[in-house]
């Protein structure tokens, strides 16, 4: 088989079945448990640092805020 | 030593520019020469006043606490200042389609020609003023959504700077007869090799912000703004490969033939519209109308799938310009489906925008700013249908190389690009240079209802004009001959052309309006230190 006839058939086959899926399981995922409350909070994060950047976190901080959001 | 070396790369860039503009084999190549030489020397001079200077190393010191705004102000200068040129510009060649004397083909030699101003139009509008907004919105937004200052030093500058050299230089060109000819991607060799070194560092320093930002999300603005930044890269390489025929001439022959090429350059051209004038436009309107209406977006989930749901299936809109040509029946039948697959995620978009007013859509009668913004996603809503119905082979039929696509695609750019454009800038412009508020709302009321009825104007004359050349061109008489020669659509469309140039006059009056408003607002008012942004104005 040439390979404009191969390309061809992968695509609409094997490659647009994963490309679905992938999609499908990206939207699955933005409704998955306890996104709400992430999701609230970045949509609130643009009311926050309007005017200078945050300040550099402390020690302290980066060791419990980190462990929680990432 | 950074500036040294900065020193070094500059003489030798306007040395070489020099060399250049003297073995030029044409004149487009020569001006766009010695304008990379003048831009060269100037930039050389700036680096060499400021290396040494005291103040700088002072003012740089408390530079991590602040935000970066130099650049974001610089481009809403810029795209103020290239939005009225490039509405004049479309002015101009509207009346040239209504009124062919005023070509002057004699007297200016065919310089100002339609063809030679009409991608001076298409360009100035879409990447002077749209690109500048996006570039300057997008730095303003990444620094505020990731609470950290701009990533690169003054790379931001950079980019500024670099691509408004992108424009002049495409611009010049384009009169003096260096064009690729495809549409949207007329720039030729050079300059698209410059363009792409700006926006590999624009990528960087987005990259580089969100890097290093200081909230846990990236906030969804950004991911529009991500995408818009990362397709245009992809789709400018592939689309500008090409062969220069010579290192001191402007002509290129580009790499792929025939309807490879074709469908390689819709495939950008649909990609431009889809990622440069959607997209990074998403990415303004997920930040600008929350912040200007207090309320957060409507639903995050919905923003999170209306991205995704656009990344996946924009990319494969292309081939519906190129229905009934030689591209594989296939081909066409994808595009046409994806595009109409399309509409329901760009219509999530748009009820996300709209619905995040709801609760306070009392704050449309006193917010023209708000209004702005409201109207611009109504239109996102309306083009977006249009489109995916205009792709439909069957309607193609009838609404290709007519009128109604130029309505079309004015629908989408001076509705919902320009709109939501005006919308930022109002936004922006107080909050950058530190004044309380705009110098007049009701200046902002005329800015809003001159480009609205400009718009419906526009629209409407060339759906009845596009539709009207459509049917003339298939009419057949009971013999099977055709009834209308093309020069009879010509001498029909006339009152429309008419129309539609003074839609086109309304909206540059609202420009000029917002232009002169925003310029009282930074110089008739004083400015507030303590409010909002504290840097001094540059």
């Amino acid at each position: 088989m040439d390979r404009y006839s191969f390309l061809r058939q992968l695509a609409d086959s094997w490659v647009l079945l994963a490309l679905t899926l992938v999609f499908i399981g990206v939207v699955l995922f933005v409704w998955r448990p306890g996104s709400r409350r992430l999701h609230r909070d970045a949509a609130e994060s643009i009311f926050r640092n309007e005017t200078r950047p945050a300040p550099e976190p402390t020690e302290a901080e980066t060791g419990a805020n980190r462990k929680e959001v990432e | 030593m950074w500036d040294s070396f900065k020193l070094i790369v500059l003489g030798v860039i306007a040395v070489f520019a020099a060399i250049a503009a003297n073995y030029a084999r044409d004149l487009a190549y020569q001006v766009n020469a010695l304008t990379v030489m003048l831009a060269a020397g100037l930039a050389f001079l700036w680096v060499l006043r400021a290396m040494d200077n005291p103040d700088r190393k002072l003012a740089l010191a408390g530079a991590p606490s602040e935000y970066l705004d130099g650049p974001v102000r610089a481009g809403v200068i810029a795209t103020a200042f290239w939005g009225v040129v490039g509405f004049l510009v479309g002015v101009v060649i509207a009346a040239q389609l209504a009124w062919p004397s005023l070509n002057f083909s004699d007297a200016l030699e065919g310089f100002a020609n339609f063809g030679k101003l009409r991608p001076l139009h298409t360009s100035a509008v879409i990447f002077a003023f749209g690109g500048n907004a996006l570039i300057a919105t997008s730095f303003y937004v990444v620094q505020r959504s990731c609470a950290t200052r701009l990533w690169g030093g003054n790379a931001g500058w950079f980019v500024f700077w670099g691509y408004n050299l992108f424009i002049v230089l495409a611009a010049t060109g384009y009169i003096l007869g260096a064009t690729h000819s495809k549409e949207y991607a007329e720039p030729e060799w050079y300059v698209d090799l410059w363009l792409t070194i700006v926006w590999v560092v624009y990528l960087l320093i987005y990259l580089g912000t969100i890097m290093k930002r200081r909230e846990p999300h990236i906030y969804v603005a950004n991911w529009f703004y991500l995408a818009f930044i990362v397709t245009i890269a992809m789709l400018h390489i592939v689309n500008n490969l090409a062969m220069p025929v010579s290192l001191f001439g402007s002509k290129s022959v580009p790499l792929f033939a025939g309807v490879q090429d074709a469908m390689t350059q819709w495939w950008y051209g649909h990609n431009a519209v889809g990622f440069f004038l959607t997209a990074g436009f998403l990415g303004m309107m997920y930040y600008f109308i929350p912040k200007q209406a207090e309320r957060p977006v409507y639903s995050y989930k919905l923003s999170i799938i209306h991205f995704w749901a656009l990344i996946f299936m924009y990319i494969w809109a292309g081939p519906h310009h190129l229905h009934y040509t030689a591209l594989p029946e296939w081909a066409a039948t994808l595009g046409m489906v994806f595009s109409i697959m399309l509409w329901m995620p760009s219509w999530g978009g748009m009820i996300n925008g709209l619905m995040t007013l709801s609760g306070a859509w009392d704050k449309l009668r006193t917010d023209p700013i708000l209004r702005m913004m409201v109207v611009a996603v109504g239109f996102y809503g309306m083009a977006t249908f249009e489109g995916p119905m205009m792709s439909i082979k069957a309607v193609n039929s009838l609404s290709h190389y007519t009128d109604w696509t130029i309505g079309h695609v004015h629908s989408g750019a001076l509705g919902w690009n320009g709109m939501i454009t005006f919308g930022a800038l109002y936004y922006l412009t107080p909050r950058l240079w530190g004044r309380e508020r705009l110098y007049s709302t009701a200046a902002v009321s005329w800015h809003f209802w001159l480009a609205t009825i400009g718009l419906v104007l526009y629209a409407s004359s060339m759906w009845v004009s596009g539709i009207m050349e459509g049917l003339m061109w298939r009419e057949v008489d009971s013999q099977g001959f055709l009834v209308n020669a093309f020069a009879d659509t010509v001498i029909a469309k006339y009152p429309m052309l008419v129309v539609r140039t003074l839609g086109g006059v309304f909206y540059l009056a609202g420009g000029i309006i917002m232009a002169w408003n925003l310029w009282a607002t930074v110089a008739r008012q004083p400015r507030i230190a303590s409010n909002r942004v504290a840097v001094p104005a540059e």
